[in-house]
């Protein structure tokens, strides 16, 4: 059980496999940016221009203002996890890329350190896209955006990292329902991005403070429309300490997995 | 001359299920070493444990002078492995597969892909270089994943299966280009259920049953001192096996019953064939095979069962 919970013994390899996963990504990154970019954007567009018709100003904001910052966050979200979940799913059992790696200098954890920084990489890819449509909608102003990057970077690299976990117990390709149906979507609407949640009951609001996506969309709101408060240090604690445990427990699960 | 793999008491074990039983052996410089067994043998899980993929439960293991347990890494970088399965990249073409393994062992680029254009040319598959994985035929790929573990030069070549699944000129194709490797002085462990295939490649083999190396030498020495030069396959009814052994008792042959044959082994040096043959004609028989032995009846002779499960 211990062996779980120590810091692996990464090295600086994980890069070629970050390289590998690149190189094929590139070949078809265009269909791969459709699937990625396509859902966030029409969230946006239909639930900001269409919904927010009929609602009124919500915190002080338009319906499109007060969505705009959690749909670039959620968009790393998801990339970064379908990533380390289908991706890395397919990878390891189907196509044996990884029994082909570790035949080579690289060792287990290089490899599954190498496809969750590119999980993250393709949370960077959708968040960053995100960010900028979310600007050419002229929703940003203020220069704590600046910040936004840097909170795409984190929020990629917790769920990569959490997903990865998930993928260390699965059997069968069904099996990742259970954690995109039970836990990223309900993820998605309880974590402020599409309503605020001080006004639900209240076991809602205690529901929504376990989720680690909340504090990113909080802080995401506070970048953007510049109002920074403690919630920006405090929140980006509450992501990063998560996101470096996970990261550490799904490479030693990953590995009790496929060494045997 | 050190081995370049020695083991020690190499044992496996998976929960109950004892995969390698304590086996020894020594691997050296030139050697073309095979191991020969049916099916759940144990053959992959030792070769698994070669290259670190798998831990030994327990044992010594050193390859190339180096412990696999602290050097792993170091093993690695001089090791080429084709696996019992294709374990190609599929999202990538035939040379892009080379390339980015290539990158694995930080061979730079400019040689990666001198290594690559050799490689495709040794293995015959120019033509393909820009061909996806799953365009390839089964003899392709199998060269590919072959191609793909010498892109390191490596020192030992691990081969678990080479060949298994392949038609006869695919088959042919592969042992020579492993037999050419032999001058430029790569060791090659092998595993096969095929005789012919250890016969052809191997200047040692293994005979591995249920986790234990059962025997060991080359080939030929085996087959002569535990089998006989040639073999009599005689298909008759067990009832007739008394009459037969009388008939023939003067000549002091080993003989064994196996299903539906009885098994005369002929030692080197006699002409006996042709005396037996004179002998057992007059014995009602459905068939008579007169033949050179095999490793195939060393296995029979040492486990009771065939080799290859038809
Ligand atoms: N990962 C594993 N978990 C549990 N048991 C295993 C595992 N790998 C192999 N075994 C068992 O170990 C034994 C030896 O298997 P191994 O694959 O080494 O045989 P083999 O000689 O390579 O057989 P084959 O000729 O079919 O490839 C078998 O009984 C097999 O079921
Ligand atoms: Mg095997």
């Amino acid at each position: 059980m211990n062996d779980i919970f120590r810091i692996p013994s990464v090295s600086w390899r994980c890069l070629r496999v970050w390289q590998r996963d690149r190189d094929a990504y590139m070949k078809f990154f265009k269909l791969s940016l459709l699937g990625n970019l396509g859902d966030p954007i029409l969230y946006l567009v239909a639930m900001g221009y269409g919904l927010g018709r009929f609602l009124n100003q919500m915190e002080g904001m338009s319906y499109l203002e007060f969505i705009a910052p959690g749909l670039v966050i959620s968009s790393s979200m998801f990339a970064a996890s379908f990533e380390c979940t289908y991706g890395s799913f397919l990878r390891m059992i189907y196509m044996k890329t990884y029994d082909a790696i570790i035949a080579t200098p690289l060792s287990i954890e290089d490899v599954v350190a190498g496809d969750i920084l590119w999980g993250t990489t393709k949370g960077m890819i959708s968040g960053t896209i995100m960010f900028a449509v979310v600007g050419a909608f002229g929703l940003i102003d203020s220069f704590w955006a600046v910040g936004i990057p840097l909170l795409i970077v984190l929020v990629s690299f917790l769920f990569a990292s959490l997903s990865m976990a998930a993928t260390s117990f699965v059997k069968t390709f069904e099996a990742f329902n259970y954690y995109i149906t039970l836990f990223l979507t309900p993820m998605f609407f309880f974590s402020g991005v599409f309503f605020p949640l001080n006004r639900l009951p209240d076991w809602v609001s205690v529901f929504s403070k376990l989720l680690p996506l909340t504090y990113a969309v909080e802080i995401s709101r506070a970048l953007i429309y510049g109002k920074p408060s403690w919630i920006v240090p405090v929140g980006s604690a509450l992501l990063l300490a998560p996101a470096l445990f996970f990261f550490c427990v799904s490479v030693n699960l990953m590995k009790r997995r496929v060494i045997q | 001359m050190q081995p370049i793999i020695l083991a020690k008491n190499l044992t496996k074990r998976f929960g109950e299920l004892t995969a390698v039983d304590s086996i020894d052996f020594t691997i050296h410089e030139q050697d073309y070493f095979g191991f020969l067994g049916p099916n759940g043998a144990g053959k992959t899980s030792t070769i698994r444990m070669l290259y670190g993929f798998s831990p030994m439960t327990a044992g010594q293991l050193k390859i190339l002078g180096l412990d696999i347990r602290t050097a792993a890494r170091r093993i690695k970088e001089q090791i080429g492995v084709v696996s019992q399965e294709n374990n190609l990249d599929t999202d990538l073409t035939v040379l892009e597969n080379l390339l980015v393994y290539a990158r694995y062992f930080d061979i730079p680029r400019q040689e990666a892909r001198r290594r690559a254009g050799d490689l495709m040319a040794f293995m015959q598959l120019q033509a393909k270089e820009k061909s996806r994985v799953e365009q390839l035929s089964g003899g392709m790929k199998r060269r590919l994943v072959l191609a793909r573990a010498l892109i390191n030069k490596p020192k030992i070549l691990l081969l678990d299966e080479p060949t298994t699944g392949l038609d006869p000129q695919a088959r042919h194709l592969i042992w020579q280009r492993l037999r050419s490797l032999k001058s430029g002085g790569t060791a090659m462990i092998l595993t096969t259920h095929y005789m012919e295939e250890a016969a052809q490649l191997c200047n040692r083999v293994a005979v591995m049953d249920a986790g234990r190396i059962i025997a060991t030498g080359t080939p030929q020495e085996m087959i002569r001192e535990r089998v006989g030069a040639e073999v009599l396959e005689l298909r008759i009814t067990p009832e007739l096996d008394a009459q037969v052994l009388r008939t023939i008792a003067d000549l002091d042959l080993e003989t064994e019953r196996y299903g539906d044959t009885l098994y005369l082994y002929l030692p080197e040096g006699h002409a006996l064939a042709k005396v037996l043959t004179d002998r057992l004609m007059g014995i009602n028989h459905s068939e008579m095979i007169h033949r050179q032995a095999t490793l195939e009846d060393l296995f029979l002779r040492l486990t009771g069962r065939e080799l290859v499960e038809t």
